[in-house]
C-alpha cells in the first residue's frame, strides 16, 4: 500500500507545515513516517516522497544517506541504540555496551537471533546525567531508556516479546 | 533562590498549560503584542544584557535587531537540536516547562515581525516534539497562537520540524539547510540568516535556553535581570553537569558562580572523591581546561572562562578526575567529530577522519609513539583557522589543549 | 553595460578589475593562479575544498571618524587574523590579496596533503592523467611524502555505472560536488548526490534510467579528478596523446563549438581516429557546455555502413564506377531532363555545399529543395535575432518565448541558456499544445489546441497581461519551432511571429528576434542558399530526375519511396548506404564533417568554421567538390577543390553574406571566464577557442532594408472523421536517426517508438497503456506503444518523428 493510501492525514498534516512553494522541507518528516511504518526506507518509499514532493528521487536518497535515524536496511524489528559517547562512558557505557551484547550474543550492529533487537553504538544523545542509556528505535518511533542496568534491559526485553506475542498492547 | 528558567522544580505540573498559565503564564507575551511595539521588546531585550545560550554567547536583542527589513517574510526558528555530548538542558526545559520556552519564541517572533517559527529538534526528541505540538494546539486553542491575536492584527504559528540524528544541524545554516530539506551541510557565510534565512527570507535563530529568558524579562523587566549574574553575563545559565561526579544533572546558577561551587555543592563532589584532573566546560567541543583551586574558584562568565583558555560554550561541563585518561577522551571526541562532520569541507572531512586514525592506534595497546603525538598535533593545527565552519575547529580542542597541557599523559613530559 | 572598477592589490600589484568579482577571478585576470577544486566559473561559489586559502586585508577605518587610516601615505591595511577562500570573497576597494605568503602556501599545502589521504595514487592508470587538477595542483603544492599510513586509507568502489553514459572511480572523488552543482544549478536536472557523510560521502544517482540527464557529459569536464569519465572514453586514451581540432556539432541548429580529440588507433588500422568531443568555449553559444547527443553521438561517422566508392546503376544493379564514369552518367541524365530537374539537400550539408547545390539547379533551371518539414527561413532572414544576441545576458527584463517547440528535445543547449534567462529573471512564456519541460520555469504557459497556433502569436499582439508585458520588455526573442507543425503551419507560424516581433519593436537589435528551432544544424544556412521546403515533397520528385544531397527520404517515408521509385532518375550523395542509395542511379560517397573543413549557419544565424581533425575515409569527397565534379560535366563551372574559395563566391552572391570572409570567421577575442590555457584547472578541461567564434549575420531588419513579412495563408483547420485521431509530429532528441542510432552508448536512451494520448483518448479508442498500438493515415502505417500525457488535448495523439511512422504534418489518423 502507497503512503498516501496508508497516511493520508498526517501527510496533509506534514505539508501544512511549510510553504507551499517549499514543499521540500517536508521530506524529513514524511521520511520518518516511513521510517517508523517500515523499519528502515525503502526505495519505494523514496520514489514515493519523491513524487509527492516534486524532488528527485536523488535528491530523497541523499537526505536518507546524510542522516543516521533513516535507514537504508532492514534490521531487528526494535533498534536498541546506546550511547557510548564520552559523557555516558565516563559513567560506565563501554561496560554496559559489552554486557548488552553479551547477553544478548551480538556483536555491535547484530540483531537478535528471533529478528527482535539490533544493537548498536550511536553518539550522545541529551542524556548523559542518566547513563547507562539507550534509545529504542521502532514501530512506536523513538523512546529513551535511562538509568539502565543488564535487569532493567531484561524486563524491556520482556515486555517487547509480550507485545510479540500478543500478550500485551 | 528560587529558579527563573527551571522553574518546575518548585511548582509541579509547569508543563501542564493550566498550571503554567496560573502561575502568570503568557502574560508577558500578551503584554507585548498588546502594549509594546516589536522594537521596544527588542529593545527591552537588548537593555537586559541577555546573550545566546546556544554557544557562541551573541547578545540576542542585538541580533534581532539585524534582521532586513527590506524583505519580507521574516522567521524565527529555535534551535532544540542539542547534540553537543554532555548537553542536556534544553531537553529538560522543553520536557518540563515547554510554555515558558513556546512563549518566548511567540515574544521574540513578535519582536521581529515573523508570522511563523519553527522549532527544530533533534530527532532523538520524537517524544518531546510530539508533546510539543499537542502543547502548540493548546495554545492555538487558547488563542494564544493563531490569527488576529488578542484582538490585534498580529497572527503567528509555531511548528515543530524533527531532524534525524545528525551533530552539524545544531550548526545554524546547517539547521536551516536541513529545514528545507536538505542534506545538513552549512551554508558559506555572508548572507547571514538575519538577511538570508529560512527559505532565502531573513531569519533570526536562537537556542532553547535564550528563548525561556525571554517572558521572565518582559515580565520582570530588563534592570531585574541585569542585576543577576556579572557585567560581562547577565542573568542565570543553566549548567549541565556531567562526567564523575556524584549528582550529575542540570543546575541554574547565576553567572559569576565558580565551577568549586556547580560541581561540589550541587553536584555532590568527584565520584570516588578523586581530585578533579581537567574540566571540560562546553562538552565534547571545548578545550581542557587544567582544574586548580584558582581554577575552581574564579566566578564564571564568557571572559573568565577564556582566561582559562577555553570557552563557555552552552555550559556543558564534563569533569575529569585523575582517574581518567585523556588519551581516551581524546578517541571519544575524534570518533564523535569523525562520525559528525558533515563532509562539505576538506580539512574537517580528511582532518577528522586522519586524527581518528592516529588515535586509534595510540590506543591499540602498542603504547604511545612520539611520532604519532607529533603527527595528531600537527594535523590538529593543520585544521584549525581554514574550515568551512567551527565543528572542525571544534574536532581540535580536546587534542591540541590535551597534549600541549597534560603532556605527561602523552610521554611528552 | 559598463561594470564598476575597483582597484586591488595582488601579491604586491595593484590593478583594476570589475567591481564584485572573486578573488580567484581577480587574480586569474592579472595571471596569478590561485589553486581551487570546487570552484568553478560557472557555478556559485560554495568555498568547501578549502584549496583556494590566501590572506586577505582590508584598509583600516577609524571607527570615529569613518574615515580610512593612513601610514606614510598609503592606506594601513589589516590583514584578517584567519585565512579566507579566494573563491568566495568579492574583491572590493583597496583589497590587498597575498597568495603566496608563507601563510597562505601552508594552508594550500595542507589543504592538497588532506585530500590525498583519500586519493588512490593512480595517476599511471588514470583517464584524467595529464589535465588533472590534483596531479598538477600536487606537483606545485602538494608534500613530498606522505605523513599518512597507506593501509589506513579508505577503500572504496572503483568504476560504478552511474549510467550507461558515466562512470565513477568513488576512491579518486574529492567531494568538490561540482558535479552536483552543475545537475542541480545549471542542467535543473539534480539526479547526481551525495550519499552518507564527512568522509564516507560519495556521489550516487538514483534515477532511472541511471545519471538521468542530456547534459551528464558535462560533469566529466569539470571533474577536477579522474572520478568520473565517461564509458565512451575511460581507458580510451591518454590525454597527451590525443591531438587537437576545432568543430562544430552537427546535431542540431544550435552549433556548438566542439573539440574533436584524435588519435592514430592500431584498433582502427593505425588509421586517424576521433577519441572524444570536447566543449569548445563560445560565451555566446554553448559557453562551456555540450549535450549528450552531440557529445557522444559522433560514431556514425566510423560506421562500417561508409560508402567509399562511387557507384552507378548497370543493368539493374548497382556498381562500383569511377569518379569520372558516374559522375558523367549522373550529368548526362540531369541534362536530359532539365526540365525536371530537382536537387533535394538537407541542412545536414554545410554552406558551400548547398551554395553550389543551389548554383547548379538556378544555372540549369531546376528546383532546390530543402529535405525538412519545417519553414519560415524567409522570415529569419529578415528579423533573425540581431547580431551580437548573446541569451545568457539577458534576464530581468527581457522575454523569452517559445512557442510549438520542445527546446529540451531540440535543442537542448538553447533549453539550458533560456532556462536560466528565466531563473535570472526574464520573463518565460512557453506556448505549447501540451506541457514540456520548459514549463516549469516559465512565467506565463499558454495551451493552445492544435491549429491555434498563430491565433496563439496574434493574442500576444493584443492588449492583455502576457502581451503587455511582452511589448514592454527591454528585448524580446521568440523561439517557434516544428513542434505538431508541418512546412505550412511553421511558415505561416513564422509569419506571425516575425508580424509579432516587428510590431513591439523586438527587431534589429542584438537579442531581440526570431529563432527557429530548425530540425537540422544547417537548415538556416539553406535558407540562406536559396532553399525552400516544400508541403507536398511526394507531388515534388515523383517523375523528376532527383539529386539528393544528405538526405534518406527513401527510409524515412514510403510515400516518398514512391515517388522516389517513380523518379525519372536519382542520383544520391551521402556518407552512409541508406534505402535512398539502395534504390540510387548513382551515389556518390560524401566525407563525413569531422574529415573536411566548411562552414555552418546556426540558428542564431551564426556563421562558423568546422575544420578537418581526420583523414577522409576512401574515396570520399565533400559534398560541394561532388557537386561541382557533376556540374562540370554538364558544362557549369563551379568551384570544387577549396572551401575557402567557394565561400568567397558565396559571400559576393549571397547579400546577408557580404560582409564576411573566411579569416573573419577564425576571429576569436578575449572570453570570460578563461579556460582551458596552461593550468587545466581552472574551467574542467573544456577547450578554450583559437579558431573561431564565428559571426551572426546581420538580418535584413538590423541592416535597414525594408521588412516585409510574407503573408501566409492560413490552412484550413483539420477535422479528423468520427473514429479517426489527429495525429501531429514532435521532436525527440534520441531517434531513429542515422546520426544517433549508430552511436552504441545512446541506443538504450532512444527506447521504443511510443505515441502519447490523454487518458480519455486511450479509452476511447479502447488502446491499453503501456501496450503496442496500430495507427495508420495516408499509405503509413506502423506500431507503437501507448504512453499517457494528460496534458495532450483530446483527440490528438502524438507521433515522434524519426522513429519509424513517417509523420511530416499533422493528419487524420487511425489509430486501434
Ligand atoms: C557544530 C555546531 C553545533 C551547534 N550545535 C548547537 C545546538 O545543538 N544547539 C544550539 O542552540 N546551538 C548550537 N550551535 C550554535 C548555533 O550555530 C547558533 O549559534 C545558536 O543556535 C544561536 O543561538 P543563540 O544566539 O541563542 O545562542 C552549534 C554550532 C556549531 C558550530
Ligand atoms: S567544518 Fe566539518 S562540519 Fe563544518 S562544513 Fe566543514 S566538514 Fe562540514
Ligand atoms: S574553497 Fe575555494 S576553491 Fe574550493
Amino acid at each position: 500500500m502507497s503512503l498516501q493510501q496508508k497516511y493520508p492525514k498526517e501527510i496533509k498534516q506534514i505539508l501544512s507545515k511549510y510553504p507551499p512553494e517549499y514543499k521540500r522541507s517536508a521530506v524529513m518528516p514524511l521520511l520518518h513516517l516511513v521510517q517508523k511504518d517500515e523499519g528502515f526506507v525503502s526505495k519505494e518509499s523514496m520514489q514515493e516522497i519523491a513524487g509527492l514532493l516534486g524532488i528527485t528521487e536523488t535528491e530523497v536518497g541523499s537526505v536518507v544517506g546524510f542522516y543516521t535515524l533513516y535507514q537504508e536496511k532492514k534490521a531487528g524489528k526494535y533498534r536498541m541504540q546506546i550511547c557510548t559517547d564520552l559523557p555516558c562512558a565516563l559513567r560506565g557505557a563501554d561496560e554496559f555496551f559489552n554486557q548488552v551484547c553479551e547477553h544478548l550474543n551480538v556483536k555491535d550492529g547484530e540483531t537478535t537471533q528471533d529478528g527482535l533487537v539490533t544493537v548498536e553504538h550511536v553518539m550522545c544523545l541529551a542524556a548523559c546525567d542518566r547513563a547507562p542509556m539507550f534509545q529504542e528505535q521502532g514501530p512506536d518511533g523513538i523512546k529513551y531508556h535511562e538509568y539502565m542496568t543488564i535487569d532493567r534491559v531484561n524486563e524491556w526485553l520482556q515486555s517487547l516479546k509480550q507485545v510479540e506475542t500478543g500478550e500485551k498492547r | 533562590m528560587s529558579h527563573i528558567l527551571l522553574r518546575h522544580r518548585e511548582i509541579p505540573d509547569l508543563h501542564k498549560f493550566n498550571v503554567y498559565k496560573k502561575n502568570g503564564g503568557f502574560s508577558a507575551f500578551k503584554k507585548a503584542v498588546t502594549k509594546m511595539s516589536p522594537s521596544q521588546v527588542t529593545d527591552e531585550v537588548k537593555n537586559s544584557g541577555l546573550r545566546g545560550r546556544g554557544g557562541a554567547g551573541f547578545p540576542t536583542g542585538l541580533k534581532w535587531s539585524f534582521i532586513d527589513k527590506n524583505i519580507w517574510p521574516h522567521y524565527v526558528v529555535a534551535n532544540a537540536d542539542e547534540s553537543e555530548p554532555g548537553t542536556f538542558k534544553d531537553r529538560e526545559l522543553m520536557e518540563m516547562n515547554p510554555f515558558q520556552f513556546l512563549e518566548g519564541l511567540a515574544i521574540a517572533s513578535y519582536a521581529v515581525g515573523a508570522n511563523v517559527a519553527y522549532v527544530y529538534l533533534r530527532g532523538e526528541f520524537w517524544q518531546i516534539a510530539e508533546a510539543m505540538d499537542k502543547q502548540i494546539a493548546e495554545m492555538e486553542e487558547a488563542g494564544i497562537l493563531g490569527d488576529k491575536l488578542f484582538g490585534t492584527d498580529y497572527s503567528l504559528r509555531i511548528y515543530t520540524h524533527v531532524g534525524a540524528g545528525a551533530y552539524i544541524c545544531g550548526e545554524e545554516t546547517a539547521l536551516l539547510e536541513s529545514l528545507e530539506g536538505k542534506r545538513g551541510q552549512p551554508r558559506n557565510r555572508p548572507p547571514f540568516p538575519a538577511v538570508a534565512g529560512l527559505f532565502g527570507k531573513p531569519t533570526v535563530i536562537n537556542n532553547v535556553e535564550t528563548f525561556a529568558n525571554v517572558p521572565m524579562i518582559l515580565a520582570n523587566g530588563a534592570d531585574w535581570y541585569k542585576s543577576i549574574g556579572t557585567p560581562d553575563a547577565a542573568g542565570v545559565k543553566i549548567y549541565s553537569l556531567s562526567g564523575r561526579v556524584r549528582k550529575p544533572g542540570n543546575y541554574e546558577l547565576p553567572f559569576g558562580s565558580t565551577f568549586r561551587q556547580l560541581i561540589y555543592e550541587h553536584g555532590g563532589g568527584v565520584q570516588d572523591s578523586r581530585p578533579v584532573k581537567a574540566i571540560m566546560p562546553a562538552g565534547a567541543s571545548s578545550s581542557l581546561i587544567v582544574a586548580n583551586d584558582k581554577v575552581l574558584d574564579t566566578p564564571i562568565d564568557y571572559a573568565a572562562v577564556r582566561t582559562m583558555g577555553a570557552d563557555l560554550g552552552s555550559a556543558s561541563v564534563i569533569v575529569l578526575d585523575d582517574t581518567v585518561d585523556l588519551k581516551w577522551v581524546i578517541s571519544k571526541t575524534l570518533k564523535f567529530f569523525k562520525h559528525e562532520s558533515c563532509g562539505k569541507c576538506t580539512p574537517c572531512r580528511e582532518g577528522t577522519f586522519w586524527m581518528n586514525n592516529i588515535s586509534k592506534r595510540m590506543q591499540n595497546g602498542n603504547g604511545v609513539k612520539n611520532e604519532d603525538v607529533d603527527l595528531l598535533l600537527n594535523v590538529a593545527k593543520q585544521i584549525q583557522g581554514k574550515c568551512l565552519c567551527a565543528l572542525g575547529e571544534f574536532s581540535t580542542m580536546a587534542v591540541v589543549t590535551g597534549i600541549e597541557r597534560f603532556p605527561e599523559e602523552f610521554n611528552r613530559a | 553595460m559598463t561594470t564598476k572598477q575597483v582597484n586591488v592589490t595582488i601579491n604586491g600589484k595593484t590593478v583594476s578589475v570589475p567591481a564584485g568579482i572573486t578573488v580567484v577571478e581577480a587574480a586569474k585576470m592579472t595571471g596569478v593562479d590561485i589553486p581551487v577544486f570546487c570552484h568553478h566559473p560557472k557555478l556559485e561559489p560554495v568555498g568547501m575544498c578549502r584549496m583556494c586559502l590566501v590572506e586577505i586585508g582590508a584598509p583600516m577605518v577609524d571607527p570615529k571618524t569613518k574615515e580610512v587610516v593612513m601610514e606614510n601615505g598609503a592606506p594601513k591595511i589589516a590583514m584578517r587574523p584567519k585565512l579566507e577562500t579566494a573563491c568566495t570573497n568579492r574583491v572590493f576597494e583597496g583589497m590587498v590579496v597575498q597568495t603566496q605568503t608563507e601563510k597562505a602556501t601552508a594552508g594550500q599545502k595542507s589543504t592538497v596533503e588532506f585530500l590525498l589521504t583519500s586519493h588512490p595514487l593512480d595517476c599511471p592508470v588514470c583517464d584524467k592523467g595529464g589535465e588533472c587538477p590534483l596531479q598538477n595542483l600536487t606537483m606545485a603544492h602538494g608534500p613530498g611524502k606522505s605523513r599518512f599510513i597507506y593501509d589506513e586509507k579508505q577503500n572504496l568502489d572503483k568504476q560504478v555505472p552511474l549510467g550507461e553514459l558515466i562512470y565513477l572511480d568513488r576512491e579518486r572523488c574529492i567531494q568538490c560536488a561540482r558535479c552536483v552543482r552543475f545537475q542541480e544549478d545549471i542542467a535543473s536536472e539534480p539526479v547526481l548526490g551525495f550519499d552518507e557523510r564527512g568522509r564516507k560521502m560519495q556521489i550516487v544517482s538514483l534515477s532511472e534510467p541511471g545519471f538521468d540527464s542530456i547534459f551528464s557529459g558535462n560533469t566529466t569536464d569539470i571533474c577536477p579528478v579522474g572520478a568520473l569519465t565517461t564509458a565512451d572514453f575511460r581507458f580510451g586514451a591518454r590525454p597527451w596523446e590525443l591531438s587537437a581540432e576545432s568543430s562544430i556539432c552537427t546535431q542540431c541548429p544550435v552549433g556548438c563549438n566542439t573539440t574533436l580529440n584524435t588519435r592514430r588507433e592500431a584498433k582502427a588500422g593505425g588509421e586517424i581516429v576521433v577519441k572524444r568531443v570536447m566543449p569548445r568555449q563560445n560565451e555566446e553559444v554553448n559557453e562551456i557546455w555540450l549535450c549528450d547527443k552531440g557529445r557522444f553521438a559522433y560514431h556514425y561517422a566510423e560506421s562500417k555502413a561508409r560508402l567509399t566508392k562511387p557507384m552507378m546503376k548497370k543493368d539493374g544493379k548497382l556498381a562500383r564506377a569511377s569518379w569520372d564514369a558516374t559522375t558523367k552518367f549522373a550529368a548526362q541524365k540531369f541534362l536530359k531532363n532539365k526540365k525536371d530537374f530537382v536537387v533535394l539537400a538537407s541542412g545536414r550539408l554545410s554552406n558551400e555545399d548547398l551554395f553550389n547545390l543551389k548554383s547548379l539547379a538556378d544555372t540549369v533551371g531546376g528546383k532546390a529543395i530543402l529535405y525538412s518539414d519545417m519553414g519560415g527561413g524567409d522570415v529569419t532572414k529578415l528579423v533573425g535575432v540581431g547580431a551580437g544576441t548573446n541569451i545568457s545576458k539577458m534576464g530581468a527584463g527581457d522575454a523569452i518565448v517559445v512557442v510549438a517547440s520542445d527546446l529540451y528535445e531540440e535543442a537542448p543547449i538553447w533549453w539550458l541558456r533560456v532556462k536560466q534567462a528565466a531563473q535570472r529573471g526574464a520573463t518565460l512564456i512557453v506556448a505549447n499544445a501540451r506541457e514540456t519541460k520548459l514549463d516549469k520555469f516559465a512565467k506565463h504557459t499558454i495551451r493552445y489546441t492544435h491549429g491555434n497556433e498563430v491565433k496563439t502569436i496574434h493574442d500576444l499582439g493584443k492588449k492583455n497581461k502576457i502581451g503587455d508585458e511582452l511589448a514592454k520588455a527591454k528585448n524580446a526573442i521568440i523561439f517557434y519551432g516544428s513542434d505538431g507543425l508541418g512546412v505550412n503551419g511553421t511558415s505561416a507560424l513564422a509569419s506571425a511571429c516575425g508580424s509579432l516581433l516587428k510590431e513591439t519593436g523586438h527587431v534589429g537589435r542584438a537579442n531581440n528576434g526570431l529563432i527557429g528551432v530548425w530540425q537540422r544544424a544547417n537548415d538556416q544556412g539553406a535558407f540562406e542558399m536559396g532553399f525552400e521546403p516544400v508541403a507536398d515533397l511526394e507531388k515534388a520528385l515523383k517523375g523528376k530526375a532527383v539529386y539528393i544531397a544528405g538526405a534518406d527520404p527513401v527510409g524515412d517515408d514510403p510515400n516518398l519511396a514512391k515517388a522516389l521509385k517513380g523518379a525519372k532518375f536519382v542520383a544520391v550523395q551521402d556518407l552512409l548506404e541508406t534505402a535512398t542509395t539502395e534504390i540510387a542511379d548513382a551515389v556518390f560517397p560524401a566525407q563525413a564533417f569531422t574529415e573536411r573543413e566548411g562552414t555552418l549557419t546556426s540558428g542564431e544565424r551564426r556563421v562558423q568554421r568546422f575544420y578537418a581533425a581526420v583523414p577522409a575515409k576512401g574515396d570520399s569527397k565533400p559534398d560541394f567538390a561532388i557537386t561541382s565534379m557533376i556540374a562540370k560535366q554538364m558544362g557549369v563551372i563551379l568551384e570544387g577543390s577549396s572551401v575557402r574559395v567557394v565561400f568567397d563566391l558565396l559571400s559576393n552572391s549571397v547579400d546577408a553574406f557580404a560582409d564576411l570572409n573566411y579569416d573573419k570567421l577564425a576571429e576569436t577575442k578575449e572570453q570570460f571566464p578563461i579556460v582551458g590555457r596552461s593550468d587545466m584547472y581552472y574551467g574542467g578541461t573544456t577547450y578554450e577557442n583559437t579558431k573561431g567564434l564565428g559571426v551572426q549575420l546581420l538580418p535584413m531588419a538590423q541592416v535597414g532594408g525594408t521588412v516585409r513579412i510574407p503573408k501566409v495563408r492560413k490552412e484550413a483547420a483539420l477535422h479528423p472523421k468520427e473514429k479517426e485521431v489527429l495525429a501531429v509530429p514532435v521532436n525527440k532528441l534520441y531517434d531513429y536517426g542515422i546520426t544517433v542510432s549508430s552511436a552504441e552508448l545512446l541506443e538504450q536512451r532512444i527506447g521504443e517508438t511510443k505515441i502519447a494520448m490523454n487518458s480519455s483518448t486511450a479509452k476511447k479508442l479502447g488502446v491499453e497503456v503501456n501496450n503496442l498500438a496500430k495507427i495508420s493515415f495516408d499509405g503509413v502505417s506502423g506500431e507503437a506503444i501507448v504512453s499517457i500525457d494528460d496534458s495532450v488535448s483530446a483527440g490528438v495523439v502524438l507521433v515522434p518523428r524519426s522513429m519509424g511512422i513517417a509523420i511530416r504534418e499533422p493528419i487524420a489518423a487511425k489509430v486501434k
